[in-house]
């Protein structure tokens, strides 16, 4: 979309422009990281396919481990179906964007059951590394590798203090349409981005509650109503490596 | 000599927009509608710009509009067989292949993204499941689910 000068030459025809532009066109040279876009569409209220993510949400995740069943692989299943990953019999290299791990504390031999998987920083170190920029935070939070633009220098992977990313060794077909995947790209989990734009929470999220666990808690972080902010109010709660600060959207309890 | 190369090349040009003409496939539904989302002369030249300018927009700020998405396209373009199965769409001969072939257009969108629409009834949970029994039984490896890394 060109710029008219004439547009220019008052004020308010600039922000007639910038005000259309946000509503339909022009965003592609603003995204992500600018703010015209919450003037121009409000907030992430009643999120519909046409509008854009905006900062006035963030997305985020409780994790209670005292109810998460130890052995139990839910939450893994439901995210290898709903993102038709599968292994190539080989567990060093095959996908993994969330998994169980079992903690074991040696002086009291109090064991705990909890899934990992990418914590969604606010300061990803993903991110940081990352040459080309194909590791970005949206605006609500999420955090994605734009695989059209990511080389496979897994830089990314060797940054994330999680181990929360996977590299693509192998040709892949039978992809799910809505979850792209090939091969030299770095992948992790995506909130279930898909779903979350059509207001859904994330399988693996649906899959714990459905099998009745309900360890895990999704919504908006932003959001005082919302149910994580709840529970985050309620029960005390921290950060996996809360040390480095990157203030991550997935919080543990009973760690 | 030079120019005979040059008619050659030209005469197989004209001869491959002759087959841009080529049309939709017959067992698609596209095959059943007036025109694309577009006009179909604009969708020639321009269906990567819309495909590029979508691209971008679902990825950073969660759009998800599918008049101008790859995802509606195949939905659209891809052709059943016989059978009644749908046939990947960069299939030899099926949509997006015949054309990009006479083009001598190599596109790799289908190193990551579907070849197929998915099929009704077997969305969400359902297809979920329905994907679970097959993997396990066409991969049957210890390394799809429930691996842990203590």
């Amino acid at each position: 979309m060109k710029q008219d000068p004439a547009d220019t030459s008052t004020g308010k025809n600039r922000r007639t422009f910038f005000t259309q532009a946000a509503a339909g066109l022009g965003l592609l040279a603003l995204a992500p990281g600018v703010r015209l876009i919450d003037m121009a569409v409000g907030g992430n209220d009643g999120k519909n396919d046409e509008r854009a993510v905006t900062g006035a949400v963030r997305w985020g995740m409780f994790v209670d481990t005292t109810k998460c069943a130890r052995g139990c692989t839910d939450c893994v299943d439901a995210c290898n179906m709903e993102h038709g990953l599968h292994g190539f019999d080989r567990p060093q290299t095959d996908a993994q964007w969330i998994r169980k791990l079992e903690l074991r504390d040696d002086q009291t031999g109090r064991s705990t059951s909890l899934p990992m998987l990418c914590q969604h920083c606010e300061n990803p170190p993903c991110v940081d590394v990352c040459p080309t920029g194909a590791s970005f935070v949206r605006e609500d939070g999420i955090v994605l590798v734009d695989k059209h633009i990511c080389i496979g220098c897994r830089y990314c992977m060797l940054a994330c203090p999680y181990k929360a990313r996977s590299f693509v060794h192998e040709d892949l077909t039978e992809q799910r349409p809505h979850s792209p995947r090939g091969k030299g790209t770095v992948e992790s989990c995506t909130f279930c981005v898909h779903r979350v734009d059509k207001d859904r929470t994330p399988a693996c999220v649906e899959a714990c509650t459905e099998a009745g666990h309900g360890a895990l808690v999704f919504g908006d972080l932003n959001d005082d109503g919302s149910a994580v902010s709840a529970k985050l109010r309620a029960l005390p709660s921290t950060q996996v490596r809360q040390d480095l600060g990157l203030n991550t959207g997935v919080r543990y309890y009973g760690i | 000599m030079r120019y005979l190369v040059l008619a050659l090349m030209w005469s197989l040009a004209v001869a491959g927009a002759g087959n841009l003409n080529a049309e939709v496939t017959a067992n698609s539904k596209a095959a059943g509608l007036q025109q694309c989302v577009e006009p179909t002369e604009f969708m020639r030249k321009n269906h990567m710009e819309l495909l590029l300018h979508q691209r971008d927009q679902t990825m950073y700020q969660g759009i998800r509009t599918t008049e101008h998405s790859l995802v509606e396209c195949i939905s659209c373009h891809a052709e059943k067989d016989p059978e009644g199965n749908f046939v990947a769409i960069n299939a030899k001969d099926q949509f997006c292949q015949s054309c990009h072939v006479t083009t001598a257009v190599s596109i790799d969108c289908f190193q990551c993204h579907a070849t197929k629409p998915e099929v009704a009834g077997l969305s969400g949970a359902n297809f979920s499941r329905s994907l679970a029994t097959t993997m396990d039984v066409a991969i049957a490896g210890p390394g799809c689910t429930g691996r842990y890394r203590p």
